[in-house]
Parts: structure tokens; C-alpha cells; sequence
């Protein structure tokens, strides 16, 4: 499975931006047993900056193992990534770390928080890695909250929050610290219609508000449509 | 939040878990702390008494007589500038369990050799004058709430009867190693008390130069060696040396219990921090994502390992020295039986190790750990 037709500068797209990120020439295979699995082969995108993206595709076409290397969490086999002028893939563990912790917003589908922490612990997590004071992460942290309209329940326990007010904070967990990209995997999939449209209403006024570029997977369509653009991935090809 | 704060909310996730593992961790310590004690008191008996002084008891053993008249044949050995002896009494305050160590001594030579013996209350005169007098440690004083004059009765035991003395006097040795709660009195009331039929369990010697310890020793044991009574000569250190063998070699033993309580602690807090990571891979997939880098995760795995072993270990620790301040059988034989300040820094640090072993695994595991992977399994 391979693709040479690429996505390059998302060249239809509505963004104005400079390009923030650029992909490569991307390959990624996995290997189950002595079977070599292709999932995507000369992937080239563009991103641009303050640019909100749609990615599509049915399960396994590839579009998480993108974002995963894209958000440094996995190592593609070739090519190269891009992200405000730095090689991630040139990046070792201990670096792709500390650029994570000031570059990337990932929202996960199933929220992903931790349960013994509270919401603004939660959405605290990421600025323990930085120098800020303990007030000045508690600014941070209300400030995060206060965007995604939990201040109120800041003190609460991720079992004491419905599944949309936990992704909320998820939300405002990948923003607290002021991300270059926020990248979201499948964010509205495990919520109702109406929470999803909250989700998904936050993520536009991130976009346009607070000009923050986004990537979304996602597999459902009206949430794709929220997008400014849509990119579909299939059998490891990415189109527009 | 913080860090710290972080591990200790981890701890909290599984409460009962962790109270559980720091139980077991703790009984591991307590037993640690009060077999390490007992091996601690053996060693420090055994370090008590003075290279300086001779002690010759019987060669069949210590619970063997001597005869008396030794005295005068080892008064003029070469090397030999006093010479006094002593026996065990081995009677009780009232209950058997009331137990304490009493000796029966001849005064006027005894003492003279032994400045570990230093009056504080009451006076050598006051004992000197009266034959069922008594000189006691201070300690033993506190323990039974006994006043300087007061009468007290013990009971007999391989010398049978009520036996009564006076407290005419009170010591409090400058080292602690010599004990604060023995007993002396005169070697006459016990022989009149017994119609003769006592005699001397050992002699004890000072030299003139105390060097000369081993030559003097072996003349000694040569002098007697065709005699009805022959001797075992030895410096008073390794007397005592020898009195705390009669316990088989409790040391090993101790050490062995402890090394396979510890390897059992071990495993369990093992198992019980791979469980806790097991539980949570989605969790440190999370913290990777967010930044925390593998070296920033496997501290906090370990921390969380560490501080369960710690605070198990510390609270065991605790509860020995607890249960050795009153009164306990061993005090009784040995004196300053108790949970030494050295068995606590040894056991903390047995307990950081503990925490250190059990936990590096599964934080080698958190590090190691593949977010993608680790989120496919989760998602």
C-alpha cells in the first residue's frame, strides 16, 4: 500500500498560515510474526498554521499511526516529519518527550484521565514539567478550564464527571500549555450527539478564537464536516 | 500538584492494596527489628567485661564449682595482683517471670577490680556492714520501683527458700554495656544461707600486666590440670564470649529467618507494584504523551515502590522498639536488650533496598513502555 499522490500544503485548504507542519515521503510498516504489514508508504502533508483539519479513513487505513508519529509517539520507518522547523524524526526518546510536553494537545477518545487526580489536577499534569511556579500553574490550569467551562468542577473526580465534561477536560489538558498543534483521536467517538457537538463547538472556538491549529481523526462524517478541511486516508493513501 | 504529589495520589488508588503490602512489610520489619535486636544483644553481651581480667571457672563447665581454696593458690601466680570470685544465684522477685541476674560476690576483692561499679545512692560502707545487704543497678530500681532501704525477698531457685536483703546501695555504671540491672551481694550470706554447701562458680582475676593475659592464663590452667578441680582460664571478655555461645549459634539462625522474610517481603512487593503498573498502562501512556520522559516515569514508579516499603518498614521498626521498652525475658538476661539505633538505620536501609528491588522492574516496564502500543491496547 503506498501513495505518491500527496496532500502536499494541504493545497486546497483555507488556511493563510505559514506552514507549520510538513510530512515527507512517509513510510510505516508493522510487523506481526514474519508478516510485514504496510500500513502507509510516501505520505506527504502540509499543515498549516491555524489551519483545522479533518482526517477520515475506515479502522486500519492508518490515519492514528499518522497522528501517532506525528505527535512523536511512534517512529515511522522512513521519511521525514516536520513541526515548526524542528526533525522530529530525528528526535531520541528523551527529546521527543520535552517536545512533546510544549508542542503537542493530543485528546484521546476515551478521555484518558487519570481517576485519582482531580479535574484541575488532571489538566495540571503537563505544566509539572515546566518551571512555572505553583501559581503560575494554577493560573494556567484555571485559565484551561475556564476555556473549556469547567471551573466550577475543578475539584471534581473524573467519576464524578459525565463522559462530556471529562473530555472537556481532556481538552483543556491538551491546551494548558499553549500547544503548537492539537492533534484529537476520535475525541467525539465515545460521546453522545449533544456532547460531541460541545466537543467539537470547543474545538472550532480554539481554532478561530484562539487560532489553534488542529488535526482531527475521526470516522464520523458531521464531525468532519466541522473542519475547515477533510482529508481521507485509505489503504495507507491520503487524499483531500 | 507536584510530583511527589503525584505518586502519593497513585498510592491512594488502590487503598486496600497498599495497606495490605505496607502491612506485610511492616510485620517483615517488626520481625527484622526484633531478630536483629537479639543478635545485637548477643554481641554487645559478648563485647562486656574487661580484657584486663581473668576469669578461671570450672574446665567442666560454668555451672561447676570451684573449690575455695584456689583462691590462695592463684594469689600467688606470677602475673596475678588480685584475686576475688563470684557466684550465680538465680532466685526471682515474686513470680519466676520476675527474673533478673544476681551475684553473690567477695566484696572486699570484688569490688576493687570492677570500677564500672559506681555508687550513686547509698554507699559501699552501708552495704560492707551488713551481711544480707545488697548493692543493685539503678535500672533495676526503676524497674521494680524499689527504694534505697527498702527489704526485699527472692525467691530460690537451685538454692531453695526465701532469701532477704536490704538495698544498701545503688550503681549506675558509666558504660552502658555493663548492665544496669544486676544485683550484688555478699558471698558469705549465700554460703551461711546454705550451710556451707556453696563455693566459688569462678574466680576473677586482675594481672599485673594485663599482656601477660594468655601466659598467666595458661599457667593457671596448668597449675590445676591434675587437681579435683581443674580450671578453664580465659580473659572476662572471652567468658562472656563464651556464656552467650550457650545459645547455640543463634546469630546464623536469626540471619537466616530474616534473609528468607525478607526475600518473601520481596516478591510480595513485587508483585504488588507489577500489578499496580499492570493496572495503569493506559495511564502511563497518558503521562507520555502529555511529556513525562521515560527516565521522569521510572522515578515515579519507584518512588511509589520505595515509599510503600519505607513507610511499611519504618512503622515496623517502630513497633519493635515499642514492644522492647518494657519488660521482656531478654532484658532480663541480657542487659540494654532493645532495638539498637544501628538495627534501624540497617532495617531503613533494608527497606529503601526492598523498594529499590521490588520496584525497578516495573518501572524498567513503565519506561520502556510503547505509547502507541500502549494506547491501541487501552483504546
Amino acid at each position: 500500500m503506498s501513495s505518491t499522490e500527496s496532500a502536499t500544503a494541504a493545497s486546497a485548504g483555507v488556511a493563510t498560515g505559514r506552514v507549520l507542519v510538513q510530512i515527507r515521503d512517509l513510510g510505516k510498516n508493522y510487523r506481526r510474526g514474519s508478516e510485514t504489514i504496510h500500513v502507509f508508504e510516501n505520505v506527504n502533508l502540509d499543515i498549516h498554521e491555524g489551519e483545522y483539519l479533518a482526517l477520515m479513513g475506515p479502522s486500519g487505513s492508518g490515519k492514528s499511526t499518522l497522528l501517532n508519529i506525528l505527535a512523536g509517539l511512534d517512529t515511522p520507518d522512513r521519511g521525514q516529519v516536520v513541526v515548526d522547523g524542528q526533525d522530529v524524526t530525528r528526535m531520541n526518546s528523551k527529546q521527543l518527550a520535552a517536545w512533546r510536553s510544549t508542542h503537542i494537545g493530543f485528546i484521546f477518545q476515551f478521555y484518558n484521565l487519570l481517576p485519582v487526580l482531580t479535574a484541575a489536577q488532571n489538566v495540571e499534569l503537563p505544566l509539572l514539567l515546566t518551571h512555572l511556579s505553583k501559581k503560575q500553574r494554577h493560573e494556567h490550569v484555571m485559565m484551561a478550564l475556564d476555556v473549556v467551562g469547567l471551573t466550577d468542577r475543578s475539584e471534581h473526580f473524573p467519576t464524578q464527571l459525565s463522559g462530556g465534561q471529562q473530555q472537556r477536560v481532556g481538552v483543556a489538558r491538551a491546551i494548558v500549555s499553549d500547544p503548537t498543534i492539537i492533534l484529537g483521536d476520535e475525541p467525539t467517538g465515545d460521546l453522545d450527539a449533544a456532547s460531541g457537538d460541545e466537543i467539537l463547538s470547543l474545538l472550532e472556538r480554539l481554532n478561530t478564537e484562539f487560532k489553534k491549529t488542529i488535526l482531527l481523526v475521526t470516522h464520523d462524517a458531521h464531525a468532519a464536516g466541522r473542519a475547515q478541511a477533510i482529508m481521507r486516508m485509505d489503504k495507507g493513501v491520503l487524499s483531500r | 500538584m507536584t510530583k511527589a504529589g503525584l505518586v502519593w495520589a497513585n498510592l491512594r488508588r488502590n487503598k486496600k492494596r497498599t495497606i495490605l503490602t505496607m502491612l506485610s512489610v511492616m510485620v517483615a520489619f517488626f520481625l527484622f527489628g526484633v531478630l536483629r535486636s537479639v543478635v545485637t544483644t548477643l554481641d554487645a553481651a559478648s563485647e562486656v567485661g574487661s580484657e584486663g581480667r581473668l576469669i578461671a571457672s570450672s574446665a567442666s563447665g560454668i555451672t561447676f564449682q570451684l573449690p575455695e581454696a584456689h583462691a590462695s593458690r592463684l594469689a600467688a601466680v606470677d602475673g596475678v595482683s588480685s584475686v576475688s570470685w563470684a557466684s550465680w544465684f538465680g532466685a526471682y522477685y515474686q513470680d519466676p517471670n520476675d527474673f533478673f541476674a544476681q551475684f553473690a560476690i567477695k566484696a572486699d576483692t570484688y569490688f576493687p577490680m570492677y570500677p564500672e561499679v559506681v555508687i550513686t545512692a547509698g554507699s559501699m560502707d552501708d552495704f560492707t556492714r551488713e551481711r544480707n545487704a545488697a548493692i543493685l543497678g539503678v535500672g533495676l530500681m526503676e524497674k521494680y520501683g524499689w527504694q534505697l532501704g527498702q527489704k526485699i525477698t527472692l525467691k530460690g531457685t537451685f538454692v531453695p527458700g526465701d532469701w532477704e536483703f536490704n538495698i544498701r546501695a545503688v550503681y549506675d555504671p558509666p558504660d552502658p554495656a555493663f548492665g544496669d540491672e544486676l544485683m550484688f551481694f555478699h558471698y558469705e550470706y549465700l554460703y551461711e544461707g546454705t550451710g556451707g554447701r556453696i563455693s566459688p562458680g569462678w574466680f576473677v582475676m586482675t594481672l599485673n600486666q594485663p599482656d601477660r593475659a594468655p601466659e598467666v592464663a595458661a599457667t593457671i590452667d596448668a597449675m590445676f590440670k591434675s587437681s579435683v578441680a581443674p580450671t578453664k582460664t580465659q580473659t572476662e571478655k572471652a567468658f562472656n564470649a563464651g556464656f552467650v555461645t550457650m545459645w547455640g549459634n543463634i546469630g546464623f539462625l536469626v540471619s537466616a529467618i530474616g534473609t528468607a522474610v525478607f526475600f518473601a517481603i520481596l516478591f510480595v512487593a513485587a508483585n504488588t507494584m507489577m500489578m499496580a503498573v499492570r493496572e495503569r498502562i493506559g495511564e502511563i501512556a497518558v503521562l507520555k504523551t502529555v511529556g513525562f520522559g521515560n527516565g521522569t516515569v521510572f522515578g515515579l514508579v519507584l518512588a511509589e515502590s520505595v515509599l510503600i516499603t519505607v513507610l511499611g518498614g519504618a512503622l515496623g521498626l517502630l513497633l519493635a522498639r515499642l514492644a522492647f521498652l518494657g519488660n521482656t525475658p531478654l532484658n532480663m538476661f541480657f542487659p540494654g536488650f532493645g532495638v539498637t539505633g544501628g538495627t534501624i538505620a540497617l532495617g531503613m536501609l533494608m527497606a529503601v533496598a526492598l523498594g529499590v528491588i521490588s520496584g525497578t522492574i516495573p518501572a524498567i516496564q513503565s519506561a520502556r513502555l510503547s505509547v502507541a502500543g500502549a494506547l491501541r491496547q487501552v483504546g
